[in-house]
This record gives structure tokens, sequence and C-alpha cells, in this order.
């Protein structure tokens, strides 16, 4: 009796593609789905580590949105993600210009372009702490040595220093992922848009304009989409090198929400200030795919 | 053999019963001492231990306790694991443990760590009590830590890793002082003479989990504190303002940075020679004695320590790093990790074992202050009364997942770098500060 219950089972598609799909399911609800889950429950309870916790609805996200530190380090998130997204961007697109045209020793180049994203990042930021450090810091040194300034500069210890020094250090680290995957995206470009254009007349200006840029944007869309959702979730940089000091104005929101869950055992409120991330990821996603895959313009049209 | 140490060791023990006891009778002493000598815990038959530890600062620590294990194994048949992770990382997988009911039968955990789950750890009265008339008696901040309901030991306390103050006494010598100072007075006028000779001191004011207790001590030392003992936040004090404006006026003689500080900073700037005081654990002293390095070992001779100054109220007011040893209830052997901490505890035990940590842990019994490592280098005596001296993290209040909390959040250390700095005055800093504590402490 039940071999043709089975017979009929394996020759069902739907069946099948459904057996098939099972694999990938379990893993994405064991290892996506309940994690995230589980955050969006702990920021409705007061959960402390190990202990579980009561529902107490929305009252984390009311304390939060008074918590001047919270606050603090919205702005900062922001900030630091604004900033460094947009110079990685521009500072990316111009290497991968250049390394897309015939230079010498160009598969040199492009290798140890990527030198600073092999890097292991807690290393980079040792490493920048150190450049950053308030007596030790070899700018200053190089800087005093020079004649240029007479007493070192306080890096970390001044809060608009300190934001700025850690962008630099994040720029640093997440240009060479922008600039390989553009490069890999001029690639995919036909040189003969660029002969046709040049026999058009068209200036290199034009050439970059209206060919490259265009045909560059699917790319650049899901390269920054990307760039922005690393920076703004930023943690092991930031950790290192200030642990959000001075006067917390480095504490981006995934250090704070560490320092209050795990450090200060509040799992809750941690939880909630993770999931309070997610509105501002999802603004991003939705910025970069409907505003950056506009069809028309990339296919040479005008936007209505 | 076995006879005459013991002859020898309940002489000792008696002396120190007779030192310590508060009736002032030796023969009195004698008698408790003497009928504590039996206590010992059978472990049960097929008994394993899971311990749990922060790992080690110095190598001699780990070195010293492995061996005080094996000798344990060795005396009771009962194997024992030990697990090291870092110091901060004990905590949350403490809480898991104590929660979820499984893991390690010891946790050796810091600060309020015992506070935050009391009913899952083993009552360890009769253990602590009987140290404690062996040995002198706990100091009232292990009391305070450890016996928080003034009658049921929920831990046996470890010790404290002391930050004391260090200073290059040539400097101060150059500076016009020949001692350190002892009170908050005279130590602004230390600091100030320092600066002026541009050897300026250095305390860390960014988020440094150690270095950044000096910012408790201070509070306390002008009466303030961040909670009274029912756990009312009232660190909006007109104490805490003085004591807010004596940090604004010692960042003035400290070199420039501190607010990035971290805990690493103070110690190299430091043996750079770039400052003259600091509050640090006994790591700076140990790195001029034992680092490769030519000019750092030139220091040696000329770094010194020093107790925190005594301010307007009084007393000693110090914050160091807390260790408790947790007994889990849920553990199937709970005599034999009573009797493994009886032991450790044991002066034949923990004698070598503090000497061997080289000053870094100061023991939490009175008795121990009579160890070698104390008076084997007079540089170390400072570190020797850390724990006595000490107040706990939560002062004033009871300790829990509030203290805990708000310790963690950085609310003290943030208040002093912001009224130091001049981010905020005294007053607006003391104001947030009260109003961030007072989440934790769920008004």
């Amino acid at each position: 009796m039940t071999t043709p219950i089975l017979e009929k089972l394996q020759n069902s598609r739907n069946v099948l593609g459904l057996i098939f799909m099972l694999p990938a399911t379990v893993l994405l609800l064991l290892f996506l789905t309940y994690p995230l889950g589980l955050g969006v429950w702990l920021g409705f309870t007061d959960a402390k580590v190990g202990r579980p916790g009561e529902w107490i609805g929305l009252e984390n996200y009311i304390f939060l949105a008074s918590d001047s530190v919270t606050q603090l380090a919205l702005f900062n998130t922001l900030f630091y993600t604004t900033i460094a997204s947009v110079v990685k961007f521009f500072l990316g697109l111009w290497l991968a210009l250049l390394l897309n045209k015939n230079i010498r020793f160009k598969s040199f180049f492009r290798a140890v372009i990527l030198l600073p994203y092999i890097v292991p990042t807690a290393l980079s930021a040792i490493a920048f702490w150190w450049i950053f450090d308030s007596q030790f810091s070899i700018i200053s040194w190089g800087l005093v040595k020079m004649g240029f300034i007479d007493k070192y500069i306080d890096f970390l210890g001044d809060p608009w220093n300190a934001r700025f020094s850690t962008i630099v250090a994040n720029i640093w680290r997440g240009v060479p992922f922008v600039a390989i995957t553009l490069l890999a995206g001029l690639q995919t470009i036909s040189p003969s848009y660029y002969e046709a254009s040049a026999i058009d007349g068209a200036t290199p200006w034009q050439q970059f304009y209206h060919v490259t840029l265009p045909l560059l944007t699917p790319i650049i869309a899901v390269v920054m989409t990307f760039s922005v959702l690393f920076t703004f979730t930023d943690f092991q940089l930031i950790y290192v090198i200030t642990r959000g000091g001075p006067l917390n104005a480095t504490h981006l929101m995934a250090t704070l929400s560490f320092q209050r869950a795990i450090s200060g055992g509040a799992l809750g409120e941690g939880a909630a200030i993770s999931i309070a991330m997610v509105p501002f990821l999802l603004a991003a996603i939705m910025f970069s795919y409907f505003g950056l895959q506009r069809r028309a313009w990339q296919q040479g049209g005008d936007d209505k | 053999m076995t006879q005459f140490n013991r002859r020898n060791f309940l002489g000792s023990t008696a002396s120190v019963a007779a030192a310590t006891s508060t009736l002032g009778a030796g023969a009195l002493g004698f008698a408790p001492t003497a009928h504590a000598q039996t206590m010992s815990f059978k472990p049960e038959k097929g008994a394993k231990l899971r311990v749990l530890r922060w790992s080690r600062f110095v190598q001699g620590d780990i070195d010293a306790y492995m061996a005080n294990v094996k000798k344990f194994t060795d005396a009771t048949g009962v194997e024992v694991r030990v697990d090291n992770e870092g110091w901060e990382d004990v905590r949350p997988k403490a809480a898991v443990a104590a929660n979820t009911g499984a893991g390690p039968d010891i946790i050796l955990s810091t600060n309020d760590d015992a506070n935050l789950y009391p009913e899952k750890l083993l009552d360890v009265t009769d253990l602590c009590e009987y140290l404690g008339k062996k040995y002198g008696g706990f100091y009232p901040a292990a009391q305070t830590y450890l016996k928080p309901d003034g009658k049921k030991w929920i831990g046996v306390p470890l010790g404290a890793a002391g930050a004391m103050m260090v200073y290059r006494q040539s400097m101060l010598k150059a500076a016009g002082f020949d001692s350190f100072p002892k009170d908050t007075d005279s130590f602004m006028r230390m600091c100030k003479a320092l600066k002026e000779k541009g050897t300026p001191v250095g305390f860390a004011l960014g988020n440094a989990t150690g270095d950044g207790l000096w910012c408790n001590w201070l509070l306390w030392a002008f009466g303030g504190k961040l909670v009274d003992k029912d756990n009312k936040v009232v660190i909006d004090s007109p104490e805490t303002i003085k004591a807010l404006e004596y940090a604004k006026e010692l960042y003035g003689y400290m070199i420039p940075g501190t607010l990035s500080w971290l805990d690493p900073n103070n110690n190299k700037a430091f043996l750079d020679g770039q400052i003259s005081v600091t509050n640090n654990g006994i790591s700076i002293y140990y790195a001029t004695k034992n680092s490769p390095d030519p000019k750092v070992r030139e220091l040696n001779p000329d770094v010194y320590h020093a107790n925190y100054p005594i301010g307007p109220v009084g007393t000693a007011t110090e914050s160091h790093l807390f260790f408790n040893q947790m007994i889990m209830k849920y553990t199937k052997y709970p005599q034999a990790a009573k009797e493994f901490l009886r032991f450790m505890m044991e002066k034949e035990q923990f004698d070598p074992w503090l000497t061997a940590a080289g000053g870094y842990i100061a023991q939490p019994l009175a008795a121990y202050e009579k160890t070698a490592i104390w008076t084997s280098d007079p540089k170390h005596t400072p570190y020797r009364d850390c724990v006595k001296n000490m107040r706990p993290a939560g002062y004033a209040g009871k300790l829990g997942y509030a203290s805990a909390g708000a310790g963690a959040d950085f609310i003290v250390v943030n208040m002093v770098a912001e009224a130091a700095s001049g981010a905020k005055t005294p007053k607006e800093a003391a104001e947030r500060a009260q109003k961030r504590a007072e989440r934790y402490y769920k008004v």
C-alpha cells in the first residue's frame, strides 16, 4: 500500500521541490529567523543576562528615546555612517577608475589595494589605536619633529577629533571593498560603448557620465548597500580604539548595545538598541534599491 | 612528619587567632580555632569538579593555582578541570550557567556577580565562618559582597586586584615632596607642583573598566555616593559637586589626552617617563623589573607605590576589582566543591599562591596580611590593604543588577570626565549621572 504513495510523492514536482528546499529553510529559520525573532522579543522584555525577562511592552524603547547616551549614540552612528560611506564611495570609485586603466604592475596594485581588507579588523584597529595615541602618536610625533605643531594632537581625547579619527580608520578599512567591487563592475562594461562614444566625439567626462556611471549603478547600489550596512553596524574598530569614549562621543548603536547587554547585563535593553537599528538599515536598503536602480536612466533615457 | 606539620600549623594559627581576637585572650581564641581545625568536607564518591576562573594577570598566579589544584587532586582523588576566560567574559558566562543550571561547579567571578543570582549559589556559611575564625576574619568589603544579608554567605571571597598610586620618587622630590601626600588637599598641591615642573600626573578618564575606578575613590573621598543604603540615587549632592570641582582642578594638572585613556594608556605613558603619578595595579612596577627594554628597567628604583589619599570623609575610600568564588547550586558534588575552596584558602595553599601572584592580588582574610610577599619588597606593602581599604562598587547600596549595570555603563567615570574636562559644569554632570543612575535603580 505504501509504495504507490511514495512513488506518487517522488513524482510530484511540488513535493520534491519542498523537500529540496527543506535544508535551506531549516538553516534560515534556525540561524536567521530565530535569532532575529528572539532579539525582537528580548527588546520587549526586561531580560537580564541569564535571567528570562517579563514582557514590558515598549518600556525599553520609551526609555531609550529619552536616554541622552542613546541619543548621542544614534547621532554618532548616523554621522559616522554618512561621512564614512560617502568618502568610501568617492575614494573607492576613484581608485577603481585608476586601476581600470592600463597602468604598469596592474595586478600588483590590485592585490595591494586589498590589504586593509584582509588584515583582521581587530589588528588594524590596534594599529590605529597607536597611530591616534595621545602620547605616542606617530602622526603627532612626525608633525612635532617637522616643526608644524608644538604639542601632540589629542586625536581620541576630544569628542570631534575622536569622531573623525575613528571615521578615518573605518574608511581606510572599507575602501578596498568598494574599490575592488566597483572595479569588477567596470570591467563588465563593454569597450565598444567607449569606442562608439569616442567616435561621436564624447569627452572623457561625458563618457564617464553617460556610459560608465549608468552601467555601473547596479553595482554601486549593491556595494553601497553593503558598505552602509557594514559601517552602520561597526563594532570592532570602536571597541578597540575608544570603547565609546571620550564622553561617549564615539559610542555607536552596536557598541552601546554590547555595553548595556553584556557588560551591564541588561539584555532586554541591549536588544532594544540593536532592534532600533533595523529601521535605519531598512531605510538604507530601500534607498539604494529604489533610488539607484533607475532602469530608464541606465538604458540611456531620462527618468520621468 | 604529619604530626610535626600539624603541630607547627596549630601553633601558627593560634598565634594569629590570639593576635586578631577582639577578646584579646589567647586561650579563648584558641578554643574555636582548635574546633575549627577539624573542619573538612568529605568529597562525594567519584566527584569531579570544573572550575571557571578569570585568566591570570601574571603567570605566577596561574602556575601556583594549578600547583594547588594538583595538590588537591593528589590528596582527595577529585579530578579538577580549570578553564580560563578573560575576566570581563566571565560575567555573562557565569550568569548563563547560573540560570540554565548547567556549567562549571565553581566560578571565580568579579565584583557584584554573586549578587545577581544569590539564590542560585550554594550556601557556604559554614565554610566562611570557619575560614573567618581561623584567619582573623574577612574584611568588611568582602562581607558586603558575599554576605549581603549579614548572615548567609553566598560565596567565598578570594581577594582583590588592587590599584594604587604609582609614582616617580625623583619627580616628587624635584617638586618638593619627600613622601606621597596622605590627604586630598596636599595631593592637589603636589599635582600642581608636579605640573609646574613639567612632570604632570595622569589618570584614565576614558571608558576604562579597571583604571577608571579612581573616579569612585574621588567621589567617595568627598562624601559623594551613587546611592544611599536603601538604593536611593543620591549622586546629585553637594558632596559630589565638591568632588567634581576637585576633579576639574586636578584635570588641569594632568597630561593632555586622558579623556581617551583606556586601561593600558597610563602604563605606557608612565613607563615612557611622561607622567609622574598614576593609579595602577602592581604591573607597572613589574614591567620595570622584567622588561627587556633597559630604559624601562632603569625606572625600577624610582617607582614607588602609595595608598590613595584620604579625603574630607576621613577614611580610606578605595575601589578595586574584587574576586568571588561561587559554588553553583546545581553542582552534583557540593561537598567536593566546598572542600576544594577550603583547601585553596588554607595557609599552605593560599600563602604560596599570594606570593606567586606577586602582589597583584590582595587577600580577603586579615591573617594573610602577614604573608611574606607584602614585606619581601617594601614596595609591595601598599597593595596589602586593598580589600581592607576598599568599598564595594555599588556603595553604599545593596549590590545586584542595578549596581552592576550602573558600573558597566560608566556613569561615575563619565560624570567625572564631563566635569573635569569642562564639557559640563559639575552641577550638570551630577544631574545627568543622577538621571542615568535612576534608570538602573528604577525609582
